[in-house]
């Protein structure tokens, strides 16, 4: 019993992680139509950022992480302006193609300019702080890692933020419309383009928010494979355009894998996603939480 | 001083013109129609108008400046507003939404809800309330209340008309280009439909660009009419004048 929830609690606050990179993901798909395969880098560009104000320009953790959000919306306004829109008449593949181009770029730069041994991110929580929960569930000592506890609390605010943004401000609604219906959105005032940029900027802040926490555990050019890879999944599993589906995706993904590790093999842990992607796309092809809409014609 | 003008416009498609030469004029609070056979290019001028596609040469002129090249948005919020063909509303939303989405250029801060977080007395609020008693009026007019929180997708298809029609108005345009806003309805919705456009000229003083294929509405409600065919034009004039030309007749008649 102890082990179960010591494992479940360790699949949550991966599974955080996860959902972080699964709404970037989607955030980006519903407006643009592309997964966007260089999302991995453009967390780990920014987390290198960081790290680099921190070490080389000694300036303190926290205001590091504010220029580092500066540094990840501006990223993400520069990709859309000077590469994607650029692109835009190029079809799905070319746009994906593009993508991997860019991921390719990010990551050989971080390479580059950092060298590929890891580093460690002075992140003010170390893994192994702890907060023990004495006889929280009778009889047991379950033992939370303040990390996990903090990646979990981080991540839930931004969906909370992200959810409200969405739905109540005039910026969330007409990237709402515009997702629904580009040549429409358009005829009613809304510029699109701006919209466009400011998605990417909004996914590329998510990412980066994610490729902090991550960079808490470990710090290479490598580091955002395999969240980028789970929350690719998790949006897979999600339907591809739905956010809360991404998040229960990733949190899916997160336990089961987690479980998996724990009671079967832990070499195979990572494949688990992948199963479970294989199994769901089998059984209900447009993914767990897909809404259907048919077009009259 | 001239209302709204498109002077000489053409475009091309893959080498065939789609519209050749269009030039005409429009009075401030008129019907002005365009006829013309299937594929004669109506939907493209409205596209050109609304910014959708850019004509190779020519000018569009909106209370004297040239609006031709513009943005979509641009040309929506200086107050050119339209319907489509083909029904083209928000899936995903309601009427409300549907309608609150035209009223996207004149939103401030846009804080939707904001009484709920905010205070019922702070601006975000009053806003919010001033947009939607603006839909609401707009609803009442084109007797949309009912279906205020229905989602579009599944309701009738005049009544999907009305949302987009109601949509185009929550942007209080100046002008409005409807794009065959009869099509495929009974004769009953066709008959209310008129009325409505008669109450927008009327009520809200909008004027209105319109391409219909019925040719007894366009005859009845029309000030002025432009035929035009293979892109290029043919005539343009009162009802009767258009009605009577011998081109237009071979256009319609070949046609059959
Ligand atoms: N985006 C486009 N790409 C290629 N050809 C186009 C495009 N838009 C319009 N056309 C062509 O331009 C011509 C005019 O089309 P348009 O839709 O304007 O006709 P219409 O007068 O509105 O016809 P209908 O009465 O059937 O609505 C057609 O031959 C059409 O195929
Ligand atoms: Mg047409």
């Amino acid at each position: 019993m102890f082990d179960f929830v010591q494992m479940l609690v360790s699949g949550i606050a991966s599974g955080s992680a996860y959902a972080l990179m699964g709404l970037a993901m989607v955030i980006i798909y519903k407006t643009s139509k592309i997964p966007n395969f260089a999302q991995g880098e453009m967390a780990l560009a920014p987390s290198f950022f960081a790290y680099m104000l921190i070490d080389s320009y000694h300036l303190p953790f926290y205001i590091a992480c504010i220029l580092t959000f500066g540094f990840s919306v501006f990223l993400g306004c520069m990709i859309e302006i000077i590469v994607l829109r650029k692109a835009q008449k190029s079809n799905v593949l070319g746009m994906i193609i593009i993508t991997i181009g860019l991921e390719m770029i990010l990551l050989g730069f971080v390479s580059w300019k950092f060298g590929a041994e890891p580093k460690s991110m002075p992140f003010p929580i170390s893994p192994y702080d702890s907060i023990p929960m004495k006889d929280l569930i009778k009889g047991t000592d379950l033992i939370i890692g303040t990390l996990e506890l903090f990646t979990f609390t981080i991540a839930l605010i931004l969906m909370i933020i992200i959810f409200l943004f969405f739905k109540f401000t005039k910026f969330g609604i007409a990237m709402k419309a515009t997702q629904q219906n580009q040549v429409i959105a358009r005829a009613m005032g809304i510029n699109t383009r701006r919209i466009q940029m400011m998605t990417w900027a909004i996914s590329s802040f998510v990412g980066c928010i994610a490729g902090l926490l991550v960079s808490s555990i470990t710090l290479h050019p490598y580091m955002m494979w395999d969240p980028m890879l789970k929350g690719f999944s998790a949006a897979v599993l999600g339907g591809m355009a739905s956010l809360p589906g991404s998040i229960i995706g990733a949190y899916i993904i997160g336990i089961l894998e987690s479980l998996f590790g724990g009671y079967i093999s832990i070499e195979f842990k990572s494949v688990v996603s992948l199963m479970i992607i294989v199994v769901v796309l089998c059984i209900k092809p447009s993914g767990l939480f897909a809404r259907h809409y048919i077009k009259k014609v | 001083m001239s209302f709204f003008k498109v002077e000489n416009i053409s475009i091309s498609f893959g080498g065939v013109k789609a519209l050749n030469e269009i030039a005409f004029e429009v009075n401030k609070g008129e019907i002005f129609s365009i006829i013309g056979p299937n594929g004669s290019g109506k939907t493209t001028l409205f596209n050109c108008i609304s910014g959708i596609y850019k004509p190779t040469n020519g000018k569009i002129l909106f209370n004297e400046s040239n609006i031709m090249g513009k943005n979509p948005h641009n040309i929506a919020k200086l107050g050119i507003a339209r319907t489509f063909q083909n029904i083209e509303l928000f899936p995903y939303m309601n009427t409300m939404e549907n309608l609150m989405i035209g009223r996207h250029i004149y939103m401030k801060t846009g804080i939707f809800r904001a009484a709920f977080m905010l205070g019922r007395k702070s601006f975000a609020a009053k806003e919010e309330s001033f947009h939607r008693e603006k839909v609401e009026e707009i609803m009442e007019l084109l007797d949309l209340q009912s279906f205020r929180n229905r989602f579009v997708g599944g309701l009738p298809y005049g009544v999907q008309k009305r949302i987009e029609l109601g949509r185009a108005l929550a942007l209080e345009p100046k002008i409005l280009l409807l794009d065959e806003p009869c099509a495929g309805m009974t004769s009953d919705e066709k008959e209310d439909m008129i009325f409505l456009v008669q109450d927008i000229l009327e009520i809200l003083g909008v004027t209105i660009l319109l391409i219909e294929h019925d040719m007894k509405v366009v005859m009845d409600i029309s000030n002025r009419i432009l035929a035009i065919n293979f892109g290029s034009p043919i005539v343009i004039g009162k009802p009767q004048v258009v009605q009577n030309h011998p081109e237009v007749l071979k256009a319609y008649l070949g046609e059959e």
